[in-house]
C-alpha cells in the first residue's frame, strides 16, 4: 500500500527557502501570499502488515528531524493511489 | 608517548578528507589511517578521529543525513562513547547533528547563498581537548565553505549548551543565520566537537592563515598529558 509521509519545518524555525519562494512569488506579480513554508512529501509503498508503530519509527529514524521537522503520515487509500 | 593514531572517515562526496589527513599528519604526525564509511570497525587504539567536510551520499534527504546512517557511525558513537577526541568539520558537523552525537541541527543559510570566506571567531571555550590551546575569548580566523551551516536548536538546548560551556566556537559576525552566531558546539562530555569553519585549511601561512593549527596541538597536547 502507499503511504505518503508530509514532513515540514516546525513552526517558529526559519525557513530561508521558503522565504525565498514567497519572494519570487511576488516578483511574479501574484498578490495575497502571506507565507511560504517549503516542506518534503515522501511516498513509500509498504506490505500491508507494516505497522503505525514501524512506520512512526521510520519517520523518527530518518525520514523526519525532530529537532526541526514534524511529520504526518498519510495511509493512501487503494483507489486513490491508482489514480 | 606512542605515536599518535589518528583516523580520517571518508564517505562517498568527501571533499576535505585528503586535507583533514595531510593538517593532522603535519601538525600531529604520527599514523594517520583512512577509514571507509562502508567499514564497520575502526581500526583499534585510536587517538582522534575526524569526519572531513564535502558532502556525503549527496546529502539526499539532509545535509549528513545518509551518512549518519552508515555502517561507520555505529562504530564511531561506540568509539565517542568510550572517551575518544571525535572532530567534525562541515559536512563532519551535519553528520555528528545528524547522528544524535551532537544537539541541533544545521539549516540552509539564512542568506540562501553558499557562503566561502574567512571568518572570524571567538573562542568561547578554552578548556576543551580541542581548543586549550587558545585563550578564553580570542579572536581567530578560520575559513567557512557551506550551504548548510546555520546552526538551530530551541531555546532551551542554547541555554543548557551556554550554560554548560558547550558552546566552543562564535562567529564575531553574523555568517549564515547561526543561533546565537554558533559556530562549533560540543557534546556533554567535551570530546565530540562539530564545527562550520575549516580548521585543517588555515594550518599554514601558504593557505593564508595558520590559526587552525592549534586546534590540532590542542588534541595531541591534551592526549601527551593525560
Amino acid at each position: 500500500m502507499k503511504v505518503r509521509v508530509h514532513v515540514s519545518l516546525k513552526p517558529g524555525v526559519l525557513d530561508p527557502q521558503g522565504r525565498a519562494i514567497h519572494h519570487s512569488l511576488e516578483g511574479l506579480g501574484f498578490s495575497g501570499v502571506n507565507d511560504v513554508r517549503q516542506g518534503k512529501l515522501i511516498e513509500l509503498d509498504v506490505d500491508e502488515g507494516v505497522t503505525d508503530e514501524a512506520l512512526d519509527e521510520m519517520c523518527r529514524k530518518l525520514l523526519a528531524n525532530m529537532v526541526i521537522e514534524n511529520y504526518r503520515v498519510e495511509r493512501v487509500a487503494q483507489k486513490e493511489a491508482s489514480e | 608517548m606512542s605515536t599518535f593514531r589518528s583516523a580520517v572517515v571518508t564517505f562517498p562526496g568527501s571533499n576535505c578528507d585528503r586535507d583533514m589527513a595531510v593538517a593532522i599528519e603535519q601538525v600531529c604526525g604520527g599514523e594517520v589511517l583512512r577509514v571507509w564509511h562502508g567499514d564497520a570497525e575502526l581500526p583499534s587504539g585510536l587517538d582522534f578521529i575526524a569526519l572531513p567536510g564535502g558532502f556525503s551520499y549527496g546529502d539526499y534527504l539532509r545535509s549528513g543525513a545518509m551518512a549518519a546512517r552508515s555502517p561507520i557511525m555505529q562504530a564511531i558513537v561506540d568509539a565517542a562513547g568510550r572517551g575518544v577526541p571525535v572532530l567534525g568539520v562541515c559536512n563532519g558537523f551535519q553528520v555528528l547533528t545528524e547522528s544524535g552525537l551532537l544537539p541541533g541541527a544545521l539549516m540552509r543559510n539564512a542568506g540562501i547563498r553558499f557562503v566561502c570566506r574567512d571568518a572570524r571567531l571567538a573562542v568561547e571555550n578554552a578548556q576543551s581537548v580541542f581548543t586549550a590551546g587558545w585563550r578564553q575569548g580570542e579572536e581567530i580566523v578560520i575559513p567557512v565553505a557551506h550551504h548548510d551551516g546555520n546552526f538551530f536548536a530551541d531555546d532551551a538546548t542554547l541555554d543548557r549548551l551556554e550554560g554548560e560551556g558547550r558552546v566552543a566556537f562564535r562567529y564575531c559576525d553574523q555568517v549564515n543565520g547561526s543561533a546565537r552566531q554558533i559556530a562549533g558546539v560540543l557534546n556533554d562530555a567535551g570530546n565530540v566537537l562539530g564545527m562550520m569553519p575549516h580548521p585543517e585549511r588555515a594550518i599554514e601561512k601558504a593557505q593564508g592563515g595558520s590559526d587552525g593549527r592549534k586546534l590540532f596541538e590542542s588534541v595531541m597536547n591534551a592526549l601527551a598529558s593525560a
